[in-house]
């Protein structure tokens, strides 16, 4: 018998004697990224339905395999080969491991995903049904430390997303000056991505939060502070980036497959 | 005007306990520490419970109520539905002594392992001087009054006991913090020690001890998730992996 139940603490056989909804806010945790999660999948090796008419998908960009539709390449470059050990590679799995490294090691995600996946604990005050823990600080959880890492790969993914928001300002003949719906789909989601690395504990840590004298550094403590503000709203931002960019995918997937028309407003 | 509120008292010691039923009368703008006071003078004259302030600012009267780890003197009875059973039990965490009174020595013991903060040795008593901008950040972890509702909340402890011994906990990782971010403490191995002696790294960011501050003190965004970034600057960061600066760090 451990923790609450341990000898010498106080005598209560229930786990939790809160009375709220403990348990809402972790099943919708679930529900949504276990949502997430399957639709990603089922894309990520889907392998088609990525590109349309300058518009691209954030689950397929940047392109890098020889399978790529030569419009969704980034200049033509096409490093990974379309077969690994003769198995065919769909090119979302090529690149995902850095976004989905970057959100499963981002801390707002640790929290989100111990509570609703792993009830370790479920809630605050709600004990966990696990015998033995030691955090982070074994194989595979250790790994979390590498959020440095995939902090730096995000933020180049997200230089790339912008320029195919950019790119999204053609219209179909290639001509510049041209605004559609898709184009604001993925303004927005390479909007909110930006706003999602840049409000990172890592992003404030980097800038300025590693200092032990601001006043020794004051554009660095400039820096830190408006971090600091994003920094805030981390949750909201993590939560919005991902639903921009599955919805910029289910866009971009409808418009390539034929189901939906991509509005030009002018 | 009074109102009768039924409350669920644990009473007990190590030995044996259980929740005890009692009706009591309160009055508006009441706390529950005044309930049980009211309960302590009519009903059982032997209650335990341990208070100070009555303000929120010792930090004596934390308990748990309705299985939430809170001050008792900063829960107001309105702020339950009428006619609702509000239940307190001892912080669960801590060996209890009796009824609402636990033991937090293992608090003391852990604040005892910190080492304590480290001027240069040539500045003298009264010629420190800080400036306002790199003050403020220790300052929000010197509000702490020392409740240890974070300590108790804490998942790592609460749920393993075994774990105590490796762990010191939300507090000590804000005092820690405060030492690391003050620009004249120069003891050089604070986040090392905060990883590999006082388990920083068992830590997983689930924020309870943030949710139960009584004084709104961002634990986790401030202080733990900037020392576990601190620990990887020294252990994990890439560009000074790349730059070779570990190896000729540990070798100094």
């Amino acid at each position: 018998m451990s923790g609450v139940f341990s000898p010498t603490r106080a005598k209560i056989k229930e786990r939790t004697l809160r009375t709220d909804k403990w348990w809402l806010e972790p099943a919708i945790t679930f529900g949504v990224l276990f949502s997430f999660i399957i639709y990603a999948t089922f894309r990520a090796f889907e392998g088609a339905n990525y590109y349309k008419d300058h518009l691209i998908s954030p689950f397929y960009s940047p392109c890098l395999s020889e399978a790529c539709v030569p419009e969704a390449t980034i200049f033509g470059w096409t490093p990974v080969s379309a077969e690994i050990f003769n198995f065919a590679l769909s090119p979302a799995l090529i690149i995902l491991i850095f976004p989905l490294g970057f959100r499963m090691t981002c801390y707002y995600y640790r929290k989100a995903y111990y509570r609703a996946f792993w009830l370790s604990p479920p809630a605050c005050a709600v004990a966990e049904p696990h015998t033995k823990y030691t955090g982070e600080t074994r194989a595979p959880l250790i790994l979390q430390n590498a959020h440095r890492w995939f902090f730096y790969a995000g933020l180049l993914f997200n230089v790339i997303l912008t320029y195919d928001a950019v790119i999204s300002f053609k219209n179909v003949e290639g001509q510049w000056g041209h605004m559609s719906v898709g184009s604001l789909v993925l303004v927005a989601s390479s909007t909110l991505l930006w706003f999602y690395s840049l409000s990172c504990h890592t992003c404030r840590h980097t800038v300025g939060g590693r200092l032990k004298h601001f006043s020794a550094h004051p554009i660095r403590y400039k820096l830190w502070s408006w971090v600091s503000v994003l920094n805030h709203k981390h949750q909201q931002f993590a939560w919005y980036s991902l639903a921009a960019v599955a919805f910029a995918d289910i866009y971009v997937r409808q418009v390539a497959t034929g189901a939906w028309t991509n509005f030009y407003f002018f | 005007m009074a109102r009768k509120l039924n409350l669920r008292i644990w009473r007990g010691d190590a030995t044996d306990g259980g929740l005890k039923d009692v009706q009591v009368d309160v009055n508006e703008g009441e706390v529950v520490l005044d309930v049980i006071h009211r309960v302590q003078a009519t009903q059982m004259g032997d209650l335990a419970v341990r208070w100070n302030c009555k303000a929120g600012k010792c930090g004596s009267c934390s308990m748990e109520i309705n299985g939430k780890p809170r001050l008792a003197c900063m829960t107001q009875v309105a702020s339950f539905e009428e006619g609702e059973t509000i239940t307190v039990t001892p912080l669960r965490a801590f060996p209890v002594i009796k009824d609402l009174v636990t033991d937090v020595s293992f608090n003391y013991k852990k604040a005892m392992e910190i080492p304590a903060y480290a001027p240069p040795a040539d500045l003298k008593p009264g010629e420190a001087r800080m400036e306002q901008v790199d003050v403020e950040r220790s300052q929000e972890f010197r509000k702490c009054i020392e409740c240890f509702l974070c300590q108790d909340v804490c998942h790592v402890v609460r749920d393993h006991e075994e774990n105590k011994k490796s762990f010191a906990g939300p507090r000590f990782f804000i005092r820690i913090a405060e030492l690391d971010m003050h620009p004249l403490d120069i003891l050089k191995n604070r986040k090392r020690t905060a990883q590999e002696e006082h388990g920083l790294g068992m830590c997983n960011i689930t924020k309870c001890c943030t949710e139960v501050c009584p004084e709104h003190i961002k634990i986790t965004d401030n202080a733990i998730i900037p020392m576990k970034e601190r620990v990887v600057d020294i252990k994990y960061d890439p560009a000074r992996m790349f730059a070779g600066l570990l190896k000729r760090e540990k070798r100094s």
